[in-house]
């Protein structure tokens, strides 16, 4: 626990100590507003809710995460440190673990700071707080899938490209098969058991129930479960490439 | 102690690491010789636990690499290749990490810290960043944070690669005052380096071990030990004296006549017999030296085998 400790407060001093948090937040503040105000006409709508802004975040994580995601251990592997935290007292499943949460409570804190636009519409109308509440969770959980997959992903290679671009087609897989033009085309060629079964792994069905308001246990377990299957995928793609 | 038994490591079908055993007591340290690709840094790796062993069995310190990681990890200072460390980081927050990682608190870890940065000389570039560092002072920001819980073992993995003429002399300095009652190993391909420092060279090329014995036993399977050096004007001219000589097996001429290198055949020695000859014939010698051996003669001659 305290190794995991250890290794979460290196990584998230190092999103600080240089310019890559600060550009980040603010990339991430300015295109979420535009894509809120100046896409969807928030404004315009007149309705006190952002349903609009949380459906949203799916298009903007589906580029910024792996952004975040990419340097995680493509870059431990090619500087050599890789070497020199896992020959530290600490175990793969803590140097994982580490590393990823506080990837994560940095896109945490990114979201977090979108907080004037809750002060925003709690200001101009009457919103449902409740489902802002749950929204906020769904998206946070949403941005730890998404950083499981690329933080999987960045470990097959040393190329930080190559594993942002590795990243992001693997997240639009996900985001793409709960859309029902997939769908349609996939019933087409897969027995519909099967069908079924592609579609509930779909982030956009587990995200979108939570943003409506409906908070339920299996869309939260849905993303608990994907993030520990990718991050156990991910200890042994480094066990395995760690040699090269 | 370090036991190593039957190591061996393959990468698909090439063999990295081939059978290796031997162990290593307290207080020794070891220089690990072999040309580049011999398997010196894989087997480095798997004794500090970052590549797991194909087949055969590493112990550090009791520990079981395999078994007990952790344990072992805890044991051991390693310096990897090319003393990586992360650039964003300054040597301070940096060694605090390592101590943070190393279960080091209070009193003891700020001993700790300022003890290395002491020993390494880089209180002068404490608070600026890695990357901006020379790679003199990367390299010793890696040696301190191997040295930094004072382990039992330490693993350097090409220590001085890369520093200038004096910081090689500290760093095999500070090598040899930690040996007293640390285990060392060494990895170099500068042969002098483990004449300086090390009690024990192991020569290992495509993962075999070739050969384990002091720097001076290996020293005197060389063709130049106990060779003597004879400087004098006109060396050349005493060719037909020397040559016929008993126990004489070659002489070579060098510097344009003016100097003569007695080989002896192996195990003779031609001290005596020579001293004897220049006393003899009054020779206006201007040097006389006796030759140890070249351990890269002798490397070259044990790792050749293997190549062809």
């Amino acid at each position: 626990m305290n190794q995991i400790l250890n290794i979460f407060k290196r990584e998230i001093v190092s999103y600080f100590v240089t310019p890559i948090g600060y550009v980040f937040i603010m990339i991430f503040l300015l295109l979420a507003g535009w894509m809120t105000f100046y896409q969807n006409n928030w404004f315009e709508q007149e309705i006190a809710s952002l349903l609009v802004f949380f459906s949203m975040h799916l298009y903007l994580y589906l580029f910024l995460v792996p952004a975040i995601s990419m340097r995680l251990w493509a870059e431990e592997r090619k500087s050599g440190t890789i070497e020199l935290l896992l020959t530290l007292p600490v175990t793969m499943f803590q140097a994982v673990l580490g590393k990823f949460l506080a990837a994560w409570a940095f896109c945490g804190i990114a979201l977090a700071l979108t907080f004037p636009i809750w002060i925003t519409v709690n200001y101009l109308g009457d919103p449902d707080n409740g489902v802002i509440f749950a929204s906020y969770l769904g998206s946070f959980l949403l941005a730890g899938a998404f950083l499981s997959i690329g933080s999987c992903l960045s470990a097959v290679t040393r190329n930080q490209v190559i594993a942002f671009i590795l990243t992001v087609v693997v997240c639009f897989g996900f985001l793409m098969i709960g859309r029902n033009e997939v769908l349609e085309f996939l019933r087409a060629i897969l027995p519909q058991v099967l069908v079924d079964g592609i579609a509930s792994l779909s982030f956009l069905s587990h995200y979108g129930s939570i943003t409506r308001g409906v908070l339920e246990l299996r869309d939260i377990l849905f993303f608990v479960l994907t993030i520990s299957f990718w991050l156990i995928a991910n200890a042994i793609v480094i066990d395995l490439k760690k040699a090269e | 102690m370090i036991e190593i038994n039957n190591l061996s490591k393959y990468f698909g079908s090439l063999v990295a690491v081939d059978q290796l055993t031997f162990d290593v007591p307290e207080g020794q340290v070891l220089g690990f010789l072999g040309p580049n690709g011999a398997g010196k840094s894989t087997t480095m790796k798997m004794i500090t636990g970052f590549l797991a062993p194909s087949s055969g069995q590493i112990r550090v310190a009791g520990f079981d690499v395999e078994s007990d990681p952790v344990s072992a990890k805890s044991v051991i200072g390693y310096l990897p290749e090319g003393a990586p460390g992360y650039g964003e980081m300054t040597p301070s927050q940096f060694l605090n990490f390592i101590a943070d990682a190393r279960g080091l608190t209070g009193d003891h870890r700020r001993k700790r810290i300022q003890t290395v940065v002491d020993q390494l000389h880089m209180s002068k570039v404490i608070h600026q960043s890695l990357e901006t560092l020379s790679k003199g002072f990367r390299r010793r920001v890696g040696l301190a944070q191997a040295l930094l819980h004072d382990p039992a073992v330490l693993i350097l993995d090409e220590p001085t690669d890369g520093l200038d003429p004096n910081q090689k002399h500290e760093v095999r300095q500070l090598i040899s005052d930690l040996a007293e009652d640390k285990i060392v190993i060494v990895s170099t391909h500068i042969l002098e380096e483990v004449e300086a420092v090390c009690d024990r060279a192991i020569i290992i090329a495509q993962g075999k071990l070739l050969a384990d014995d002091t720097p001076d036993a290996l020293c005197a399977k060389s063709h130049y030990h106990q060779a003597i050096r004879l400087s004098m004007p006109e060396a050349a001219s005493l060719l037909p004296i020397i040559e016929p000589l008993d126990g004489v097996s070659r002489v070579d001429v060098l510097d344009e006549g003016r100097q003569l290198m007695i080989v002896p055949h192996p195990g003779v020695a031609l001290y005596r017999q020579i001293s004897a000859l220049i006393e003899e014939h009054h020779w206006p010698i201007d040097g006389f030296s006796v030759e140890r051996g070249r351990l890269d003669e002798v490397f070259r001659q044990i790792t050749g085998e293997v190549a062809t």
